[in-house]
């Protein structure tokens, strides 16, 4: 293909000084165009296509109407904001593509990734870089608690609050004895589970009766629906997403069971509701806070019905939040040179729609919780 | 021994709804000897069709009944007529090339499908409306073994004999399996062997787009993806049961709860 291509071009060259001058022109207008340097370049990466896009599409459309909006204004300390959006599918592999063309595109920070396999994989990439990366999502408890990616913040509590909260909840708001925890194998679900496991042994409340993986995009569940059947178990906390939450309560419910079911954010999207339709009735699940209440999240909320005249999806409110913190970061710091930016980021606190934060020293935000939904009447609603 | 029966009989579901993807396989792998990876798609555009048709049908307010068997027939006749082109289009034009180039074109068949289905629709789950209805005199025994279980039983049990005999005592059934044994000399007997791989991919590809309906109903859901594991497990069942096409399909049946014990013992 390259071959032929270069063969056509060095044909017109013979044939038509004209495309030869144009073509010079453009070849080396390009790289001056880019290195001029007059605009702050934000990379948004997440899973924008496959099965788990609903996660993705909605931080693409926080970072937009954020920088929209400081465009407007005149952008940030003088400069225009770009947006390079990036697709990585969910998917470890393609992650590391799309963070290495991220970089070689020069930008200032990233807002993503959505999934935390795919961030893990991409992190140390942007780490060689120098490049911030502020995740809406991603919310496995190494990313931050590790140590080892000082470039790494994000708008949203890691999952040891998530398994914390689902396991308070089930122990001590509905008494329940025997539990079985199961997950996806994936670093997300499994992460989550094996805390969920952790937290029930330590309680002394409650038996763990049943932990095992199941593969993402099986046919049916109903093996370990079964197995949850025979361990007697009185709930099943998940940890997964909701495409494989769905079949395992519809089969659940099939099978006459009417075992409690809790799970993540990851479950927590309308999705899910819409796809297992009446057999998500009654299923818990924890998510970011309610942030109705507060002013910022409201205009966002605003915002997005008015650009795209639709509610937004899942993390779009901790999206915004990235959106503005890391804005609001480089903006203090009057640089997009990390040190000045992580120092801004650490320090500097401001209003988002996820409250008013800014980031420890890991790189987690001070003030970000999760709160425990249940589905009624089609809808999430928060349960005390 | 509750335990036993109700793994048995989703064992005994499991296998039957592979083994009507499988009998797919085996057809199309007995008489050209080409493993059909582009077969879990044309199961995927089945469950698709039956999902649109049924959705339409059920706005006009048509009975029950009368939804699943128009959208069963009218699956299995768009499914019949993507096999049918599929292999007019990637397998007949390699018929005498070496074994591996109708492979890699049934690779990109398949891959070229799934991403045709997901820019068609969406990339998101659909769900599936429940065209199975909880029949009331299982209810005593829904735990263990579900109303739309049994109608995939019946239903493999029924399609399965029908093609029993029709390879068995038909005109077209005889065809097929002298093609099976050797094409050449099918062809020196006058056979139109060209019309007996397209009725071979047809079958298959209705047979197919049933299961596409009875699984999607049965599960609930469906996305463009949902081929591309139900065809790998399919062709698992077609090789463990026997792919090799000798004029009975007796492989497949088998593999059901032998398949679920050793999936139960050896991968979880």
């Amino acid at each position: 293909m390259f071959f032929n291509w270069r063969k056509k071009v060095k044909l017109k060259m013979r044939t038509n000084p004209l495309v030869t001058a144009a073509a010079v022109a453009l070849v080396t207008m390009l790289p001056i165009a880019g290195l001029a340097g007059d605009t702050i370049k934000i990379g948004v990466a997440g899973a924008h296509s496959g099965d788990l896009a609903s996660y993705g599409l909605p931080t693409v459309n926080a970072a937009k109407l954020v920088v929209d909006e400081l465009n407007a204004k005149g952008g940030v300390n003088g400069k225009k904001v770009e947006l390079l959006i990036e697709d990585d599918a969910c998917k470890p592999e393609i992650a590391t593509n799309s963070a290495t063309k991220l970089v070689s595109q020069g930008v200032d920070a990233v807002i993503g990734h959505i999934c935390s396999g795919a961030t893990k994989s991409a992190l140390p990439i942007y780490k060689a870089a120098g490049v911030i990366l502020i995740s809406p999502s991603a919310t496995n408890p190494e990313l931050t608690q590790s140590g080892d990616y000082p470039n790494f913040f994000r708008t949203i509590a890691s999952d040891d609050m998530q398994a914390k909260a689902e396991v308070d909840y089930a122990l001590n708001a509905l008494g329940v004895k025997k539990i079985a925890v199961i997950h996806d194998k994936g670093d997300y679900g499994k992460g989550l589970a094996e805390f969920a496991k952790g937290f029930i042994e330590k309680s002394g409340k409650g038996e763990v009766v049943l932990f095992e993986g199941v593969t993402p995009g099986a046919v049916d569940y109903s093996a370990i629906v079964q197995k949850i059947r025979q361990a007697k178990a009185d709930a099943v906390i998940f940890g997964g997403y909701h495409p494989e939450a769905s079949k395992i309560v519809s089969m659940m419910r099939k099978k006459r069971m009417d075992t409690v079911f809790l799970s993540d954010d990851g479950v927590k999207d309308d999705t899910f509701i819409k796809v297992a339709g009446k057999d998500a009735e009654g299923v818990y699940a924890t998510g970011p806070q309610d942030n109705s209440k507060n002013p910022v999240a409201q205009v966002a909320i605003a915002a997005h019905k008015k650009a795209y005249n639709s509610d937004p999806g899942a993390f779009y409110e901790s999206a915004y939040s990235a959106a503005l913190a890391i804005m609001n970061a480089i903006e203090k710091a009057d640089s997009t040179e990390i040190a000045a930016v992580t120092k801004a980021l650490r320090t500097e606190n401001v209003e988002t729609p996820v409250g008013n934060i800014h980031f420890d020293e890991k790189g987690d935000a001070v003030g970000v919780g999760f709160a425990m939904y249940q589905v009624k009447n089609g809808k999430y609603v928060e349960v005390k | 021994m509750d335990y036993f029966i109700e793994l048995f009989c989703s064992g005994l579901t499991r296998g039957s709804i592979y083994a009507l993807i499988a009998l797919g396989y085996t057809m199309v792998y007995g008489i050209i000897g080409l493993i059909n990876f582009a077969h879990g798609e044309i199961y995927m555009i089945g469950a698709f069709t039956s999902f649109i048709v049924a959705t339409v049908l059920s706005i006009y307010g048509f009975p029950l009944a009368a939804i699943v068997v128009v959208a069963g027939v009218a699956a299995a006749i768009w499914s019949s007529a993507y096999g049918y082109t599929v292999e007019k289009i990637a397998y007949k034009p390699l018929r005498h090339a070496p074994r591996l180039a109708p492979l890699i074109s049934a690779i990109g068949m398949s891959i070229l499908l799934q991403n045709y289905v997901l820019l068609a629709q969406t990339s998101d789950f659909l769900p599936f409306p429940e065209l199975i209805p909880e029949f009331a005199f299982m209810e005593p025994i829904a735990h263990i073994i579900g109303s739309s279980d049994i109608v995939i039983l019946l239903t493999t049990t029924v399609v399965m004999l029908a093609l029993t005999f029709l390879i068995k005592f038909t005109r077209i059934g005889k065809a097929m399996r002298a093609t099976a044994q050797d094409r050449t000399m099918a062809l020196l007997v006058g056979i139109n062997v060209d019309r007996v791989i397209s009725a071979t991919f047809i079958i298959g590809s209705a047979l197919a787009a049933i299961g596409g309906l009875l699984i999607a109903s049965h599960i609930g859901q469906i996305n463009f993806a949902i081929g591309f594991i139900a065809g790998i497990k399919a062709f698992t069942a077609a090789v463990l049961g026997g792919i090799v096409y000798s004029g009975s399909c007796s492989g497949e049946p088998d593999s059901g709860p032998d398949r679920k014990f050793c999936h139960r013992l050896y991968f979880q």
